[in-house]
């Protein structure tokens, strides 16, 4: 075995690797960017060594510092994790050239599985399924509509110069083909001056399974199942579970052995998957393969009990498979939820910033958490914004949903915004129990998920976590006081002299602004909110420890969380997770000279371009300047007519999020 | 540990009858305050709030730090003492935590008598000076009074004690280091408008506050001159053209920021003095006081179940606890603050005497803060007493809680009579804070006693003069003295003239001691020098 490898990657995958290598007695080294100095896999490891920028095209990209950085620590191999290089042939070689072992498939299979098409060609020679089609020149209707009766129906016809769905048609039987083809031949004409038509079979509720593949040097194949992957949003996976749901012992196997098959057609050594879309008939075709661990892993080594890292090490290091087919069993059921930092509610933008208040479900034999971030730390804009992955495992698939569903509500995040929510809505909706899945399960179910509530939490649940809140004292202020520890000043609340006091709060929840006014009496708060068509009133009681909050509201015993920002309030419970902000008292309209004349970034990014000239007068909703972020463009637009005094970034810089970006004096 | 266990049965029909009786005189306090703290009453507060005014209380709680107690001050000031109703004097002072630190805030009432100083008025203020000079609190004035009550003028400004003194003590606290901060959110007028003029910053409400020393109406009648009280002293005139005021609020809320930061930013440090630990609860609740206490002064019971109910674990480590037994002496804590108490449980002997002086020595010399619980119809009397010396070892211990450095706290739990009331640091010995229960009484001696004492001394007359008197006639000699004793003996009455700093629910006697001890370490405890002890 080597005695030290290099992880050619970063967050939760390098921190993963870097765990097995060390059950394994290997050392690592980690790399690193300039964002990444004090990221968790460069502590975890042990060395670490710089290679360059930020922007990963600077460090993670660049194959030359990975194998420098790996002859000089003397890394006998080099783990590339996904992404970045591991599916870069080139660096491969250049491993290989040096004498530095790459854990990873040989040059010719990446090389071989990098074309799309050259590889459905290579798996039609080796007899792997591909979805059924007619792409030939012989365009008479009657050929194409044997073509099509030969397949069977549903199929579609496409125009081959086509896209954009013109000149496409879906044909649901062989009556219906010959005016669905005239239709489509002229839309096609139209559309682009050539009527060629080609025809697939369609699938009509496919569903992405794929297959863990495994091969060694010394000729030993085995699949180590299948892993269903189809609840997908544009092509990018959201849940992964395996095994998939419903799937007979005879598929599993037809499946398995045409991926082995796919594996071997391209003398495939390590870990592979090959992605198949399922038919609801049981009909499987060939899409691509992955020549690398895939993100999803943990899912097979949860219900197979095996390390796919340890596997991958062992088979870099020549030895043989650890296990033979027979010996592979599978067991119980895991589901995998990736927490990103995403807003839903805003077409899934990427979140940039800190990670100012995380805290992770608790991690037992049935929870898992794939992490490379702790509390305080950045999601930056220069990498994926994938947070965490959160796997569960249970006896069944039932229970395996409601452990993801409770693991998801104890995953808490505030600072940035995140999926969790999301997830969770999917997870917990009747068609995901269901198992109605296939790839387009997302869109089909979108009306469903943005119409369930966000929490299960009623307004007046919510009015009462509010109001424990805004009764408690205030943080103690940093007076130096010698008697701080003691301080009666600090844990008598709002008491008064021979009478008792009311405490008035207005607070904003979801979007309503609230009276709140708390009083407190014999250990109890007792509440009234009024705000909107709301009248609430209640006694509650509150123990609170950090951040949690043991409540008794109205006799009912329940516990939350809250991380405080400012005026800002994020609650998270059991029953979902909600924001409330403390409206700020009203101050008159003091002296706006010290809000300043400059205008703010709206999120961490990189300036593109300044659209005007310092100096020159400017309407009202001009685009003073151009930032990108998370690959989407803002426009920095002049508030009123004026001026730009003075731009403070030039096009290229990197800006930090809330940074003054220019000077911008108002017309008289 | 000494553990105090207690021998109270809380099943028993006296306690039952005792805690009624309490329960039945704190609900009447609390009633009282309810009422004060309406201020001028609703009409008056509608008027004042339409202005565009927060009243008093609202802009005492906007000033604290959110969450946080107000140890409210006199609060039965001037209580039944005028013709006419004077909520709290027309003022409210307390002691709150505002940006951290513990300090002293003077807020005037406008919705009581336009917010003018009653006899009283200046008297509370002052008190509420005295406080802060003493424990060395920062000061904020409220400022919404259209100055000195003009009818009793007489009773306001002259004297050494009157309004001028409220200046001298801004001065005074001042040059010793004390922040002195104004809000002018209302009339400052007159004599008044030196409250902001002699803080150290002063802070006024736009179209709100004024400031002058002769209002509109007096200049008219002075000069001629016709002006309305913005452009004689509104805020744009003193931030701007005098400089008078030094910070400019738009509205109440933005002042009470303005005097946050102006105290955020006053570099003052609580120093650290006394060994604390943790604050522990008592073993016994503080509710069960009511059921402990007889209803009949007269009854005695052990002023250790008081303590056991007052100081943290019920821990109180006794000092001679086999001599002079009729005042308890020990160590013990109130939330966490090392603490000597001084209790009484009888009358002085004294032996008792000396021990309270020992006592209060030993505190003075290691510094550690004095609580006084008294409950003493005076020292003892006879032949035998004053021939063992009871006055000059009484005097031992006036001398020792005269001298005594220390912070000093009295509660009086029950009666407070004569000489007694000196040893135990009664008003005239300058206790930081002084409080009494709803049941306790004070004056010179018992009316009983004092009504003895005049009518033996009417009958030696009548008697030498050769008349008879009966039984009958006597006890109707005697009842006016003692209903007039009553009456000047009752809490509200020695409230209303501010002989006290407040009447307080027994059961909250530990969270008031605890905020005042607190409040005293703002200074530093200075070295103690004892007079003469006679021997």
């Amino acid at each position: 075995m080597f005695s030290k490898i290099l992880i050619a990657n970063r967050g939760e995958i390098a921190c993963r690797i870097i765990r097995t290598a060390r059950a394994m007695g290997v050392k690592t080294v980690a790399v690193y960017s300039d964002a990444d100095a004090t990221a968790q896999h460069v502590l975890l490891a042990d060395e670490a060594v710089h290679i360059g920028g930020s922007a990963s095209r600077d460090s993670y990209l660049k194959g030359d510092r990975v194998l420098a950085a790996a002859l000089q620590t003397g890394a006998q191999a080099v783990h590339p994790g996904y992404g970045f290089l591991s599916e870069n042939a080139q660096f491969s070689e250049l491993c290989s050239a040096n004498g530095v072992v790459f854990i990873g498939p040989p040059v010719g299979a990446i090389e071989a599985m990098g074309s799309k098409s050259a590889a459905k060609q290579i798996m039609e020679q080796a007899g792997v399924p591909l979805v059924p089609g007619y792409h030939g020149s012989d365009q008479s209707p009657a050929t194409l509509k044997a073509a099509a009766d030969q397949m069977g129906y549903p199929v579609l016809l496409k125009a081959v110069a086509g896209g954009g769905g013109k000149g496409m048609r879906q044909v649901w039987a062989s009556d219906q083909f010959d005016e669905a083809l005239a239709a489509a031949k002229r839309e096609a004409l139209n559309g682009f001056g050539n009527d060629d038509m080609l025809v697939e079979k369609y699938l009509t509720q496919p569903r992405h399974v794929e297959i863990q593949v495994f091969c060694d040097n010394h000729g030993n194949a085995v699949y180590l199942f299948e892993r269903d992957c189809s609840v997908q949003r544009r092509h990018q996976k959201v849940l992964e579970e395996a095994p998939a749901p419903g799937m007979s012992e005879p598929l599993r196997r037809a499946m398995g052995e045409a991926a082995v098959k796919a594996a071997q057609a391209i003398d495939y050594r390590g870990a592979g998957t090959v992605e198949f879309l399922l038919d609801v008939d049981g009909s499987f075709f060939f899409m691509e393969m992955n020549t690398r661990l895939q993100v999803e892993h943990p899912v097979t080594e949860l219900i197979t009990g095996e390390d796919l890292v340890e596997w991958q090490l062992r088979v870099a290091d020549n030895q043989p498979l650890p296990k033979a087919q027979s010996e592979l069993t599978l067991r119980g059921h895991a589901v995998e939820a990736r927490i990103y930092a995403e807003d839903p509610d805003n077409e899934f933008l990427p979140a940039t910033g800190a990670l100012s208040y995380l805290r992770t479900p608790a991690e037992s034999a049935h929870v898992r958490v794939d992490s490379g971030v702790v509390e305080g730390d950045q999601v930056s804009v220069f990498y994926d914004p994938m947070i965490a992955k959160l796997i569960v495992w249970d006896e069944d698939r039932e229970r395996a949903i409601d452990r993801l569903t409770n693991a998801l509500r104890d995953y808490r995040i505030a600072g940035l915004t995140t999926n969790i929510d999301y997830l969770y809505r999917i997870a917990d909706s009747a068609p995901f129990r269901a198992a109605d899945l296939d790839t387009r399960f997302i869109e089909r179910h979108n009306q469903l998920l943005v119409e369930t509530p966000r929490t299960q939490l009623t307004v007046e649940q919510q009015l009462a976590i509010v109001a424990a809140l805004v009764a408690e004292p205030a943080a103690p202020v940093a007076s130096a006081a010698g008697d701080a520890d003691c301080s009666p000043w600090q844990a008598s609340g709002d008491w008064r002299l021979n009478y008792r006091h009311r405490r008035h709060t207005a607070v904003a929840v979801d979007g309503c602004e609230y009276r709140i006014a708390t009083e407190l009496a014999d250990g109890a708060i007792h509440w009234q909110a009024d705000g909107g068509e709301q009248h609430v009133t209640g006694t509650l009681s509150c123990q609170r420890s950090g951040d949690q909050l043991q409540l008794v509201i109205d006799g009912q015993r329940s516990s939350a969380s809250v991380y405080r920002a400012g005026q800002q309030l994020t609650v998270f419970s059991a029953a979902g997770s909600f924001t409330a902000s403390l409206v700020a008292p009203d101050l008159g309209d003091t002296d706006s000279t010290d809000a300043g004349g400059g205008l703010l970034a709206p999120m961490n990014g990189t300036v593109v371009a300044q659209l005007v000239e310092p100096g020159v007068d400017v309407e009202a909703g001009t685009t003073l300047m151009v930032m990108e972020a998370m690959k989407m463009e803002h426009a920095i637009k002049a508030p009123s007519a004026g001026r730009v005094a003075e731009f403070y970034f030039s096009p290229g810089e990197l800006v930090s999020g809330g940074a003054e970006l220019l000077d911008f004096s108002a017309a008289e | 540990m000494a553990i105090i266990a207690s021998k109270i049965k809380p099943q028993s029909g006296e306690f039952a009858a005792n805690a009624s009786h309490m329960q039945a005189l704190v609900a009447d306090l609390r009633a009282k305050i309810d009422t004060i703290c309406e201020g001028g009453g609703a009409a008056a507060q509608q008027r004042h709030l339409d202005r565009g005014k927060l009243l008093p209380r609202q802009r005492v709680d906007a000033l604290l730090d959110p969450g946080s107690p107000f140890l409210e001050l006199s609060q039965l000031a001037a209580y039944e003492v005028y013709g006419e109703n004077v909520p709290a004097a027309g003022v409210i002072t307390g002691i709150g935590r505002v940006a951290g630190r513990e300090c002293l805030i003077v807020a005037n009432d406008a919705t009581v008598k336009g917010g003018s100083y009653y006899p009283l008025t200046v008297k509370k203020h002052l008190r509420a000076q005295a406080i802060a000079q003493q424990n060395g609190l920062l000061c904020i004035y409220l400022v919404d009074s259209g100055g000195a009550n003009l009818p009793r003028q007489d009773e306001v400004f002259p004297d050494r004690d009157h309004f001028g003194h409220i200046f001298f003590n801004q001065a005074n606290m001042s040059a010793e280091g004390i922040p002195q901060i104004a809000a002018v959110m209302g009339s400052c007028t007159a004599g008044g408008a030196y409250v902001p003029a002699m803080a150290d910053e002063s802070i006024i409400v736009k179209n709100q506050g004024t400031i002058f020393l002769g209002g509109p109406p007096l200049v008219k009648a002075a000069t001629g001159e016709v002006v309305s009280a913005e452009e004689l002293g509104g805020a744009d005139v003193h931030c701007r053209t005098s400089g008078v005021a030094d910070h400019y609020a738009q509205n109440d809320l933005h002042a009470l920021e303005l005097v946050r930061r102006a105290v955020a930013r006053s570099n003052r440090l609580k120093p650290a003095q006394l060994d604390t630990a943790a604050a522990l609860p008592p073993r016994y609740p503080s509710e069960e006081l009511y059921g402990v206490i007889p209803t009949d002064t007269r009854t005695p019971y052990d002023v250790r179940e008081v303590i056991a109910r007052v100081v943290d674990d019920s821990d109180l480590d006794e000092f001679k606890a086999l001599y002079g037994t009729t005042l308890v002496c020990g160590f013990a804590r109130i939330h966490g603050y090392p603490v000597g108490i001084v209790a009484n449980n009888g009358i002085l002997f004294g032996e008792s005497a000396e021990k309270g002086a020992h006592f209060v020595e030993l505190c003075a010399q290691r510094k550690i803060p004095l609580v006084f619980l008294q409950n003493i119809t005076g020292f003892m009397v006879g032949k035998q007493y004053e021939a063992g010396g009871i006055a000059k070892h009484g005097a031992k211990m006036v001398t020792a809680v005269a001298c005594a450095k220390v912070p000093k706290f009295t509660v009086l739990i029950g009666g407070s009579f004569g000489a007694g009331n000196y040893g135990m640091c009664g008003r005239a010995y300058d206790p930081n804070f002084l409080f009494m229960w709803p049941n306790a009484r004070i004056s010179v001696m018992g009316g009983e006693q004092a009504a003895g004492v005049l009518a033996t001394v009417k009958r030696d007359q009548i008697e030498r003069a050769g008349d008879s008197w009966s039984s009958e006639q006597e006890q109707a000699f005697k009842q006016p003295t003692i209903d007039a004793y009553e009456h000047q003996g009752h809490p509200y009455y020695a409230s209303a003239r501010l002989w006290d700093d407040g009447v307080i629910d027994p059961a909250e006697t530990r969270t008031v001691l605890a905020l005042a001890i607190s409040a005293s370490l703002n200074k530093p405890i200075a070295e103690t020098r004892f007079g003469v002890f006679r021997m």
